[in-house]
């Protein structure tokens, strides 16, 4: 029987600071067990449990695509106890990943489909996993047309702004990168707040279409009518959730929306699995 | 199954026996209650005790847990890395746990023990133990195990069932586990045929003295939806003070925390209780609290036990009609009438505000 609450040791290989704010940090991690990393088998839209001794775990989207070998990434918002000491830990220090844990994007369903990739703030990073392995030669075909809209408040808060403007220059993805406002006269894409600029680049709804959203709430609220409006099925409407959670394997008990765990069952559901869903979120 | 009478003479020399073989715990009288207590030497379970103030849930999910310990000596080689603490179990047996209070188990295993993951520290010491249950031959008033998935004489849970009458007990194997702990104990005289009649009659006679029910046959029907924007959870919760007592005293409640606790530079990650009651339970780093209000915190911890699991498990409630929430809740909230209401509400037939707008 193994020890679901064990973490496997990591070292920080690499930190990347993303924001001029400095509110959030990337953290490359890489195993020191290599039989370890064979065993974190992992696919875009899941999650680890960061694992800090003498501070406390948190639960952190996965950032890096398995189409990336020999590390493991997560972007992080410095915002509690554990964060905050995250931020202040330095490239070579040891600490600790559980997972990976939940559930991914549906792939398979996703298959032969036209895809929109809404996320505002730092709600990313599975997002960019998801693009990584979109875009790898090994999956590109199994793919209709890419859609990506990615917002942020200013210029400087986007995150992985090398591989955004690597991925604008493609032609197998459409980019549509906006903030929500800026005075910076070089600024060469889009100036609007993601519910917009999803009314005027996102695709009609069909079957063959989904959108994947994640981002803050007040985000989703004005997104979702825009959807509608668009012809978006609830089923073709995928969301990844948050909740407060410790154990994140679906045991000690506090992550659940109605008899759903967010983190077991989840964090990925369609809107129409939420639509039954209380909204404790 | 063949029945074993134990006289008191045999009960007390079989009692010490065991416990050359496994840790034994049983109910001892303490100050004006009963606890399961490990038991010494010449110590013995107090079998006249109607039930213990907390359930035998902490014999096997103990209340704090320490799950690794951790160096932060940064000159060892093993700094900052989680080591597991030694998690082996030696056999235990808990004499007199009630019927009731055995159906907790395999109801927490559903939790603690699912297809995907495996809480190493609940099953090795759940699997490490034999559950000695003891008939009840009276009940409380605030029993109704009866309409809870068990009875004063139910078996599920239990590796042996033992009945008193008058000063002899007669016990039942009924897993190999159960075999074993009687053999241990070196009881071997059988009772005679005619026991078997006697029994039944203080089954019946137990049965009858439990007089309060819930009935929760609707429940499954009605949506999660429907249940949870119910317009009743606000009055319920209003004198709820969010204590945690129902949780803490709860023999299927599981719940808990992990916390990380340094001295110096070694430390310990252990585990605690939890309540839904609290705040903090749910409360994210953001400030944001998607269980903010007391009534919602309520609402969540009766919704867990009588719609959530029943749906989840489609095994019955997450409750086997102990009555201890009731009888120990600060501001007498009655967990059967909390049930009548759920498995009552009609939904379209509620012309209120919660559902008429």
């Amino acid at each position: 029987m193994q020890n679901p609450y064990l973490p496997y040791p990591v070292r920080i290989d690499e930190i990347i600071t993303e924001t001029e704010d400095k509110s959030l940090k990337t953290f490359k991690f890489v195993f020191l067990n290599p039989a370890d990393e064979e065993k974190f088998v992992y696919e875009s839209g899941q999650f680890g449990e960061l694992s800090i001794p003498g501070q406390g775990e948190i639960p952190i989207g996965i950032a890096s695509s398995p189409a990336e070998k020999g590390f493991i990434k997560f972007t992080v918002f410095k915002t509690g106890k554990v964060t905050s000491y995250l931020h202040a830990m330095k490239e070579g220090e040891i600490m600790g990943v559980r997972g990976p844990l939940g559930h991914p994007f549906p792939w398979k369903t996703l298959e032969g489909k036209n895809i929109v990739i809404i996320g505002g703030g730092f709600a990313f990073t599975t997002l960019r996993s998801s693009i990584i392995s979109i875009l790898d030669p090994a999956n590109r075909s199994k793919f209709k047309d890419i859609h990506v809209i990615y917002g942020a408040r200013s210029p400087g808060m986007l995150l992985y702004k090398d591989e955004l403007s690597a991925w604008a220059q493609r032609d197998d993805i459409n980019m549509h990168i906006t903030v929500d406002g800026t005075d910076d006269p070089d600024w060469k894409y889009l100036t609007g707040f993601v519910p917009t600029i999803t009314e005027q680049k996102a695709p009609p709804g069909s079957d063959d279409t989904y959108a994947i959203i994640c981002g803050p709430p007040i985000m989703i609220k004005f997104t979702q009518p825009v959807l509608d409006n668009l012809g978006y099925s609830y089923d073709n409407i995928i969301m990844s959730l948050e909740n407060r959670m410790k154990c994140g394997i679906g045991i000690c008990g506090r992550c659940n929306i109605g008899k759903e765990f967010v983190c077991k069952d989840g964090p990925v559901f369609t809107l129409s699995q939420l639509n039954e869903m209380p909204k404790e979120y | 199954m063949k029945l074993i009478k134990i006289d008191q003479q045999s009960w007390a020399a079989g009692i010490e026996k065991v416990k050359s073989d496994y840790r034994v715990f049983g109910p001892v009288k303490e100050k004006n209650d009963h606890e399961f207590k490990l038991l010494e030497q010449n110590e013995m379970p107090d079998v006249n005790c109607q039930n213990t103030r907390l359930s035998p849930k902490s014999i096997i999910y103990p209340q704090s847990q320490v799950m690794f310990t951790y160096s932060l000596d940064e000159s060892k080689d093993d700094c900052r890395i989680m080591k597991e603490v030694e998690n082996v179990k030696s056999p235990m047996a808990i004499i007199g746990v009630r019927p009731c209070d055995a159906l907790a188990f395999p109801i927490v295993r559903r939790n603690f023990d699912s297809p995907e993951y495996q809480d190493t520290y609940w099953i090795k010491a759940y699997e490490a133990t034999t559950f000695v249950g003891l008939a009840c031959n009276s009940a409380c008033g605030t029993c109704f195990c009866t309409s809870a998935g068990t009875g004063p004489f139910g078996e599920e849970g239990l590796d042996v069932l033992m009945i008193a009458d008058g000063d002899d007990l007669y016990a039942k194997s009924i897993t190999a586990k159960g075999e074993s702990f009687i053999q241990a104990a070196g009881w071997t005289t059988e009772a005679e045929s005619a026991v078997d009649s006697k029994i039944d009659e203080l089954k019946t006679a137990a049965e009858s003295s439990i007089n309060s029910s819930v009935a929760t046959d609707k429940i499954k029907n009605k949506t999660i939806l429907e249940l949870y924007d119910a317009p009743f959870w606000e009055e319920e919760a209003f004198a709820c003070i969010n204590c945690g007592t129902c949780t803490y005293v709860c023999p299927t409640c599981w719940c808990f925390d992990v916390q990380d606790e340094t001295h110096g530079k070694s430390g310990i990650r252990m585990r605690n209780w939890d309540s839904c009651m609290f705040p903090l339970f749910t409360h994210h780093a953001s400030g944001h609290n998607p269980r903010n209000v007391k009534y919602e915190r309520l609402r969540q911890r009766f919704m867990h036990k009588l719609k959530y699991y029943v749906d989840k498990y489609d095994n019955g409630i997450q409750c086997v009609g102990c009555g201890r929430c009731i009888r120990l809740c600060p501001v007498n909230i009655d967990i059967r009438k909390i049930c009548y209401k759920m498995n009552s509400f009609d939904a379209e037939s509620c012309v209120c505000e919660a559902t008429s707008s």
